[in-house]
C-alpha cells in the first residue's frame, strides 16, 4: 500500500506549501482564525439566544442541540479543512490552472483539494469541538456510545467531503457555479444544526434516502441520546452513517471521474 | 468636481458586469432559497413555541427570513461588494491608477457599489422572494407606506454598509492583505443586523444595544420597516437614524482617504 502514502506525502507537500505563504501575513493570518472561530461561534450565539424565548426547540434540550451543532460543525470542519479548496474547481477551469495541473504527476483531485490550504479552518473544528464537548457532558456514555460517537465523526467528515466534491462537480458542466455546491455543504451543515422534528417528514425521508445528509449527526446523535426515532422511522438507522458515507464515496467517485473525461479546455 | 454622469456611468457599467455570469447567479438564488427554507422551518418551530416572541408572529418571522436572503447579497454582508475590489487593487498597486482619476476615490467605489447592489436586489432579492412566496405564507408590506418606507431603507442600507465595507477594505493601505478585517467585520455584521436571529427576540439590554447599532440599519431596520413595525414618527426616526449612521461612516471614510493616500505616496505604489 504505498499509494495512499505517497498521495498523502503529496498532499502534504501542497497543504504545506499553502501554510508557508498564509504565514507570510501575519496579522491577517491570525484575524482570519479569529474571524472563523468568531463566525462560528456567534452562529452558536444565535441557537443560544433562540433558548432564551424558549425551552425546547422542537422537542429538544439546548444541550441536545448543541450535540447535533458540535457533530455537524465537526464533519464539516475537518471536510472544509483538508478539500475545501474543491469548491473553487469553476475558477480553475475558468482561468485554465486546471489544465496545469493535468501535466503533473500528481493526481487532479490530490492538487484541486491541497490547492489554497487554509490552516486557518482549524478554528472552525476547535470552536465546534467545544460546544460538543459541552453538550458530552449530558450524554449518559457507554461504551457503545462512544464508538458510534467515533464512527459518527469519521462519517460526517466523509459525506461532507463528498457533497464537496459531488457538486463541485457540476462545475464541469456548468462553469463558475460554486454557490450551487454551498446550498447542500453550508446549507446540509446549517439545516443539521437544528433537530430534524422541525422540518416535514418528507423532507426528513429525502435527507435519509435520497441524499443522506441526515445520517451526518441526526441518526447517531439520536442514539447517543438514547431516543427513539421522532418519525417513527426503523432504530437500525441510527448505525447506519458508514454505510450512507461509503455508499456517496462510491457516488462522488464516479461523478468526479466522468466530470474529468467530460472537461475540455478553455484552450487558451 | 467630475460631471455628475460619471457616478451613474460607473454605476451602470457595475450593474452590466454583475449580469454577464447568469450561471453564477442562478445558482446562487437557488442557495438563497435553499438556505431561506432551512431558516424558514427553524423559525415556524419557535414561534410555535412563542407565538408573539419579539412583537412578530410566526408569518412576520418567515417574511423576516425571506427579506433577509433577499438583503444578504444586496447589501453585500459577506463581502462580494465593490470593496472586495479595493482590497485587491491595494493589494497589487492598481490603486494608484484610481488615485489619479478626476474623480472621488469614495464616490467612484460607492457607484460601483450602488450599481451592484441594484442588481442583486432584482435577482438575488426578487426570485429568493417569489420561491419563499410560493412556499410558505409571506407578508406583503404592510401599507404604501411601508413599501416606499421599504424601498428608501434599503438604499440607505446598502450605503450604511458600503460605509462600513469601506473603512475595513480600506485597512489594506495599512496592513496590504485586508481579508482579516473583512472576515472579522462580517462575522460581527451578520450577527448584529440580525441576519442570525432578528434583533427584536435578543434579551434585554443586548436588543436595545444592537438596535442602535449601524449594523441594525442594514437588515433589521428595512425589514421592520416592511413589516410596519416602524410607523408615524417611529418611521421617519429609523429613516434618520440610518441616514446618521451614512454621515458618520461616509465621513470617517473620507477622513481615511486622505490619511491613505499620503502613505500610498510614501510607498510608492
Amino acid at each position: 500500500m504505498a499509494e495512499p502514502v505517497l498521495v498523502a506525502r503529496q498532499y502534504g507537500h501542497i497543504a504545506g506549501m499553502w501554510v508557508r505563504a498564509s504565514l507570510a501575513y501575519p496579522a491577517s493570518f491570525w484575524m482570519m482564525s479569529a474571524g472563523g472561530f468568531l463566525i462560528t461561534g456567534l452562529d452558536f450565539v444565535g441557537i443560544w439566544l433562540m433558548f432564551h424565548t424558549i425551552d425546547t426547540l422542537g422537542g429538544f434540550t439546548l444541550p441536545q442541540v448543541a450535540l447535533l451543532y458540535g457533530a455537524t460543525g465537526l464533519g464539516i470542519g475537518v471536510a472544509d479543512l483538508l478539500i475545501g479548496s474543491v469548491e473553487r474547481i469553476g475558477t480553475m477551469v475558468r482561468t485554465g490552472s486546471l489544465d496545469v495541473m493535468l501535466t503533473r504527476p500528481v493526481p487532479v483531485l490530490v492538487q484541486v483539494c491541497a490547492d489554497g490550504f487554509q490552516l486557518r479552518r482549524v478554528s472552525r473544528i476547535l470552536q465546534a469541538l467545544v460546544v460538543f464537548g459541552w453538550a458530552a457532558w449530558w450524554v449518559d456514555w457507554t461504551p457503545a456510545r462512544s464508538l458510534v460517537a467515533g464512527q459518527m465523526v469519521v462519517s460526517s467528515s466523509v459525506i461532507f467531503f463528498c457533497l464537496f466534491v459531488l457538486f463541485s462537480c457540476v462545475q464541469f458542466w456548468l462553469g463558475d457555479s460554486s454557490e450551487f455546491a454551498n446550498a447542500f455543504t453550508y446549507g446540509g451543515n446549517t439545516l443539521t444544526q437544528y433537530p430534524l422534528t422541525v422540518f416535514p417528514k418528507e423532507l426528513v425521508v429525502s435527507l435519509t434516502f435520497v441524499l443522506p445528509v441526515a445520517f451526518v449527526n441526526w441518526y447517531p446523535c439520536l442514539f447517543l441520546l438514547g431516543l427513539p426515532d421522532p418519525f417513527g422511522l426503523p432504530d437500525w438507522l441510527q448505525l447506519c452513517s458508514p454505510v450512507a458515507a461509503a455508499f456517496l464515496l462510491g457516488l462522488t467517485w464516479l461523478a468526479w471521474r466522468s466530470g474529468l473525461r467530460h472537461y475540455t479546455s478553455t484552450g487558451s | 468636481m467630475p460631471a455628475p454622469g460619471l457616478y451613474g456611468a460607473v454605476a451602470t457599467r457595475s450593474f452590466r458586469r454583475f449580469a454577464t455570469y447568469r450561471a453564477a447567479t442562478a445558482a446562487g438564488v437557488f442557495t438563497n432559497s435553499v438556505f431561506g427554507v432551512v431558516y424558514s422551518f427553524a423559525y415556524l418551530a419557535l414561534w410555535e413555541e412563542r407565538p408573539h416572541a419579539g412583537g412578530y408572529d410566526a408569518v412576520d418571522a418567515v417574511t423576516f427570513v425571506w427579506l433577509g436572503q433577499a438583503l444578504l447579497m444586496t447589501v453585500a454582508l459577506w463581502g462580494g461588494g465593490s470593496t472586495d475590489d479595493l482590497t485587491d487593487r491595494v493589494r497589487t498597486g492598481a490603486i494608484a491608477l484610481d488615485l489619479y482619476r478626476p474623480a472621488s476615490l469614495l464616490g467612484w467605489f460607492l457607484a460601483a457599489d450602488l450599481g451592484r447592489a441594484a442588481y442583486h436586489f432584482l435577482v438575488r432579492g426578487l426570485l429568493p422572494m417569489a420561491v419563499g412566496a410560493l412556499l410558505f405564507e409571506i407578508r406583503p408590506p404592510a401599507g404604501a407606506a411601508a413599501a416606499v418606507g421599504f424601498a428608501v431603507s434599503v438604499v440607505l442600507a446598502v450605503v450604511v454598509s458600503f460605509g462600513l465595507r469601506f473603512l475595513v477594505a480600506g485597512s489594506a493601505f495599512w496592513l496590504l492583505d485586508a481579508n482579516g478585517p473583512r472576515v472579522l467585520a462580517g462575522a460581527v455584521a451578520i450577527f448584529f443586523s440580525g441576519m442570525m436571529l432578528p434583533l427584536v427576540i435578543f434579551p434585554e439590554p443586548l436588543r436595545s444595544i444592537s438596535l442602535v447599532l449601524p449594523w441594525a440599519s442594514i437588515v433589521q431596520t428595512p425589514i421592520d420597516v416592511w413589516l410596519g413595525q416602524r410607523t408615524g414618527s417611529a418611521l421617519v426616526a429609523a429613516l434618520a437614524l440610518q441616514t446618521l449612521w451614512i454621515g458618520v461612516l461616509l465621513g470617517a471614510g473620507q477622513l481615511m482617504v486622505r490619511a491613505a493616500t499620503r502613505r500610498v505616496v510614501v510607498q510608492g505604489g
